[in-house]
This record gives C-alpha cells, structure tokens and sequence, in this order.
C-alpha cells in the first residue's frame, strides 16, 4: 500500500510574534520553525502502518513551502518516511487552506495512496480544513480527530474522540484520509543512525503552478496582537521576591493559607 | 437582507446545547435565519424559523456523505450567505466537505464580527486574524462560548431527504477513559503544563499542590506522555474545574484548556513566557523558569 502523509512547519509558539509589513501575517525573524505537533502524530501513525504491513508499504512526506521546511521532511524521514515531496512555495504561509490543498490534492491524484494521514489542525492558522478538503477533492473516505487507528484489507478502523474525551469509532472505507489528533500514538524521536539515512533518501522538488494551485478563496484583512481583555498582573525579577508577593496576594485574594494550606 | 444557514447537531441522541449559540451570531451579523438539523423530533432546537428536519434514526448521527448531502439539500432551497456551524467535533468534520462542494471560502473559529470580515484568533491564540471570504457564499464555524446563546420560539419543521450510500459508518460510542479522579469540587488545582519540561519536574506541581492543600490536575501533553494519569487532565477534551485556586506551572493557555479552568476564582500562572495566553484568564502572571521558581515558593509555603 502507498501512504501519504503532509506535514507543515509552524513557528514554535512560545516566541515572540510581530506583524509583517503588510499586517496580513507575522513576521518570520526570530522565530524557531518546527514540525506541527499534530503532524508528528500523523508521521508516526504513517510510520507504524508501513512497519504492520511490511514488503510492500511505502510511505511519502509532503510538505507545501519555503526551503526552511526541508529540515521538516528530513525530520519525518529520519522518522521512517521512504521519500519526500518538497512544494517549494515561498508564499506558502500567507495562501489559504484551499489553494494548500489543491496542492496536495494535485501531487496525490494520479499517484493512488490508500490512506492519507495529515494532522488535524495546523498550530500557527490552525484552521482544521486542508486534511478534509484534500480528502473532498480526491474522494476519499475521512474521518477526522483519531485518536485510534487501525486498518485491515479494504477498510480502516478510527476513533473520533468528542466534547468530554468520548469517542466514536468509525469505520472508513479504503482509500481514505485522517486527521490525526494528540495522543494519537506516542511520536519516536529520530535516532543519530536514522538521522543520517534520511539525508540519503530521494527528495522531489515540485512547484505550486505544475500541482494546478487554486485561486484563494479568503482574503487576510488584518493581523495583530490579541489584545488581552483580562486585568492580569505580571511579576518579574528575583525568586525570593517574587515568592512572598505571591504568598501576599494569596493571602489578600484567596482564604487558601487560612484554610490550612500552606504548611 | 444578508441570510444564514445554521447547522445545529445532535450526539448520543441529544441535541447538543450549543445550537443556541447560532442564532446569537446571526443576530450579531443582523442577518436572517434558518436551521437544518440531523436530529430526533424529541429533540428539537427552540429556534423561530424553518428547520430542515432529518431524522437521525435514518440518516445516522455521524455520517459526514450523508449529512453534507442533506445540509447542501438545505442550502439549495435557502441561498444562503452564510453556512454557519459551531467550531465542534461536528462542525470541523462537517463544515469543509460543505465548503468544498460548493467551492465556498471557510473561515474557522470565527470569535468576532468586525473590519468587514470575521476575526478568529491563530499562533495559539496570541494573534487574531480578520479573514474576508472571497465567495458569494461563505462557511463559518464559531468558537465556542464567543456569542450570545438564544432560544426562543417553535422551529417550523421541513422534511430533508437525501441517498444514503455512505463511506463512514458508526459503529459505537465509546465513554471518556476517565480515572475515578474528581477535581471538579476541589478547592485548589494546581496543574503540570509541558512547560514541566521532564517528568521528574512533576515532583514539584505535586509538591506545591500539597503546600496548598490542593489537587493536580494537567495539560493534554503532560497526561498523553504519560506523565499522569488520563483522569488528571483538564480541558475541552478532559475536566473541568472550578476551584478558587488555580495554578497553572508551564500551561500555555490554549483555548482547549482554558474550557476546562476559566472558571476558576484567583489564577496564577507560572510562565517562562509573560504574553503566554493563559495570561487572558489569569490574575496573576509570574514571570519565570518553575524549575527554579517553584523549589522557592514551597519552601516559603512551608515556612
Ligand atoms: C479538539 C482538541 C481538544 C483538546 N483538548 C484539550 C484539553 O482537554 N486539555 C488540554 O490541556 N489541551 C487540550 N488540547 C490541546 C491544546 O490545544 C494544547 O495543545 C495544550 O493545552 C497545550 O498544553 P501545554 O500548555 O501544557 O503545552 P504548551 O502549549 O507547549 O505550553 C507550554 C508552556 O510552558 C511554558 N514554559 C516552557 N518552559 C517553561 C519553564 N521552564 N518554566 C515555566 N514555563 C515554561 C511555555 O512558555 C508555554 O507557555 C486539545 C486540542 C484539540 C485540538
Ligand atoms: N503547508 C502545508 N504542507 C503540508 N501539509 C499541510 C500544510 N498546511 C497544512 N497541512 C496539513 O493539514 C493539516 C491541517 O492544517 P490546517 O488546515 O492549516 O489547520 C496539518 O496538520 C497538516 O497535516
């Protein structure tokens, strides 16, 4: 079986986010780009059923943007992907969930993948449409959210998790796509070995035009700083200062130390 | 007069509260409105207009083929503006099959009204976003809790039909995994975040929560690397809490869990990263590595 799995690279969120010049996204400097949580799960899942198959399985990465996301897919190879795919677009970051997918949908036509795993939403836009719209554009069968997984002959088996950590488990005929949540499975971490073998392994550069890029569909009318409606108090700078204002304010605001916390 | 199409939903045989919130965007758009619902006639929203009605015992309650069908059935017989589902294991399912039948622009989350677009929030909810759709027709699915619930009324009820043949099917229901843990009536709740970073650090949040007399909860991460038990966790997906303390160590604040805490009394977050979101909810934002912060506040706490 061919297997598919599409990856995005987001900036880590614990930097500092600016808006660019055009205040329609952020500004790219001083930002640590990394793989989408969501898709590590994705890549593993992929990883793990080409491992169950065995022989013939085969897995491709796909990853749509500038050249930074190179260090993504190798990231996914040193995971046990076999090949990657490189949509080299420098625009990337600022196209809609749409015109990403026509991307993917594009490159995964012809190429008859029985499943597709993509994350279920990315970390920066987090929109949690393009895994369901390569799946509408292909016909694949979808579910989304898995947090279980399993395949056999024609048909795979997921659970969807729900408001309250439920689950519903469903069943998708082959081929299908899914979009996988945390906690999917637990993500191996590359070993140095691994690492290196993924430097040798095949890696395709393609461009948005010979995938048949779509139009956008949204446009971005602005892009700024949350401005936060709260009243919170921020408090930097020694330790053992900053420790007694918090047993104060414990004491002012809340009856915790009275009540026999505190010992 | 702009109109909107809302999709209410139903899950293990009940409609889900949440429909209400629909309305209430469309009252804030100022647009008129309609309901499509896969339900049971038991189970009907209090909604003042026409519902396009399908009984779940035939068409399922998941059962994305079958349910795109009869929603755009809906959408044909209202031309609408607006699709609009809520941001929920339904909608996000849901919602871009719709769209891409009808090659219509989606926003998601969508929190606000404003700047002739919908503002949702992105890079874990330290920026916003005013997205523009660009297509007659546009779907939206709205972040929970961002608009004014309301009932009222009695839905006048139109029979939707649709094929059947489906792809996905249902098999169960499945209960959380649960732990036997109750947080929800504690009085102080101190949750590990990965900013704990190692699960010997959890030794510390266990620490700080006995200084205070409190319970730990946790952040999705911490209970799916298996740092603590399922139970713990606290969220959308997990708990929720109300205690009059809150202490969130190494917790970024990401809307799913703010779910399961916002309404706590006093919070105070303990973070590397003083514009983490939690600091929307917060008190009471400490700046600093809970690493060295936190050996620091138990031994005054104790002194
Ligand atoms: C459908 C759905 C349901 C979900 N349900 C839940 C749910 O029920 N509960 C839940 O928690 N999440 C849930 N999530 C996941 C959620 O979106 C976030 O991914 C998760 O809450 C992040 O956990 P975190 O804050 O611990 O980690 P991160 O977001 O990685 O944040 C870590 C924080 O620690 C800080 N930090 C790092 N190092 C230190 C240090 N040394 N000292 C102090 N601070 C430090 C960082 O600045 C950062 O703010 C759900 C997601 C989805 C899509
Ligand atoms: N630029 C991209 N390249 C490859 N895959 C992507 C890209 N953007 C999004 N995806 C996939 O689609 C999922 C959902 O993304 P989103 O719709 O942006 O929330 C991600 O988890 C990825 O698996």
């Amino acid at each position: 079986m061919k297997i598919l799995v599409c990856v995005k690279q987001v900036p880590d969120m614990e930097g500092r986010f600016n808006p660019n010049a055009a205040g329609t996204w952020f500004d790219e400097a001083g930002l640590a780009f990394r793989m989408n949580d969501y898709d590590e799960f994705a890549v593993e899942e992929a990883v793990r059923l080409k491992e169950r198959l065995g022989g013939e399985a085969e897995v491709t990465v796909l990853s749509v943007g500038p050249d930074r996301v190179i260090e993504t897919i190798r990231k996914a190879m040193a995971m046990g992907c076999d090949r990657g795919v490189h949509v080299r677009d420098e625009g990337a970051a600022e196209r809609d969930p749409w015109q990403i997918a026509s991307m993917i949908a594009g490159y995964a036509r012809s190429r008859a993948y029985g499943l597709v795993f993509t994350g279920m939403q990315s970390l920066d836009r987090g929109s949690a449409q393009v895994g369901v719209l390569v799946a509408e554009l292909l016909g694949l069968s979808c579910a989304t959210t898995a947090v279980g997984f399993s395949c056999d002959g024609g048909t795979a088996t997921v659970e969807r998790e729900l408001e309250g950590g439920a689950k519903a488990v469903v069943r998708l005929k082959l081929p299908a796509l899914v979009t996988c949540q945390l906690g999917l499975n637990n993500p191996r971490y590359p070993t140095l070995p691994n690492i290196l073998k993924a430097k040798r392994r095949e890696l395709v550069i393609l461009t948005p035009d010979e995938l048949g890029i779509e139009a956008p569909l949204v446009a971005t009318a602005g892009f700024s700083r949350h401005e936060r409606s709260g009243a919170c108090t921020v408090l930097e700078g020694e330790l053992d200062g900053l420790a007694a204002r918090v047993i104060d304010l414990l004491d002012e605001r809340t009856a915790v130390l009275r009540r026999g916390g505190g010992r | 007069m702009k109109k909107a199409l809302l999709v209410a939903e139903c899950r293990q045989g009940r409609l889900v509260a949440d429909y209400a919130e629909l309305p209430g965007f469309a009252r804030a758009l100022g647009s008129e409105s309609s309901m499509v619902l896969v339900g049971y006639p038991e189970e009907l929203p209090r909604f003042d207009g026409r519902l396009h009605f399908a009984d779940a015992r035939e068409y399922g309650e998941y059962n994305p083929d079958v349910h795109k069908r009869l929603v755009l059935r809906a959408v044909e017989a209202e031309r609408p503006d607006y699709v609009v589902f809520m941001h929920s294991s339904y909608g996000w399912d849901l919602a871009p099959r719709v769209a891409a039948a009808m090659r219509a622009a989606q926003v998601s989350e969508v929190s606000g009204i404003g700047d002739g677009g919908f503002v949702t929030g992105c890079c874990n909810g330290k920026m916003r976003r005013t997205v523009r759709p660009l297509t007659p027709c546009a779907v939206l699915t709205l972040r929970q809790g961002a608009f004014h619930a309301e009932r009222g009324g009695e839905p006048r009820c139109l029979p939707l039909e649709a094929e059947k043949a489906a792809s996905v099917q249902l098999l169960r229901y499945e209960p959380p995994a649960g732990g036997g843990i109750d947080l929800s009536r504690a009085e102080v709740v101190v949750s590990a975040g990965r900013g704990v970073g190692r699960q010997e650090h959890i030794e510390l949040v266990r620490a700080l929560a006995e200084a205070l007399g409190g319970e730990v909860g946790a952040s999705r991460p911490v209970v799916d690397a298996g740092w603590l038990e399922h139970g713990r966790q606290i969220g959308s997906t997990g708990q929720t809490v109300a205690p009059s303390l809150y202490v969130a160590c190494g917790v970024s604040g990401a809307i799913q869990h703010v779910a399961g805490m916002k309404g706590s009394g006093f919070v105070i977050a303990i973070n590397t990263d003083r514009d983490a979101p939690i600091a929307e909810v917060a008190d009471l934002l400490v700046a600093a590595d809970l690493e060295q912060f936190l050996p620091v506040l138990i031994s005054k706490l104790r002194s």
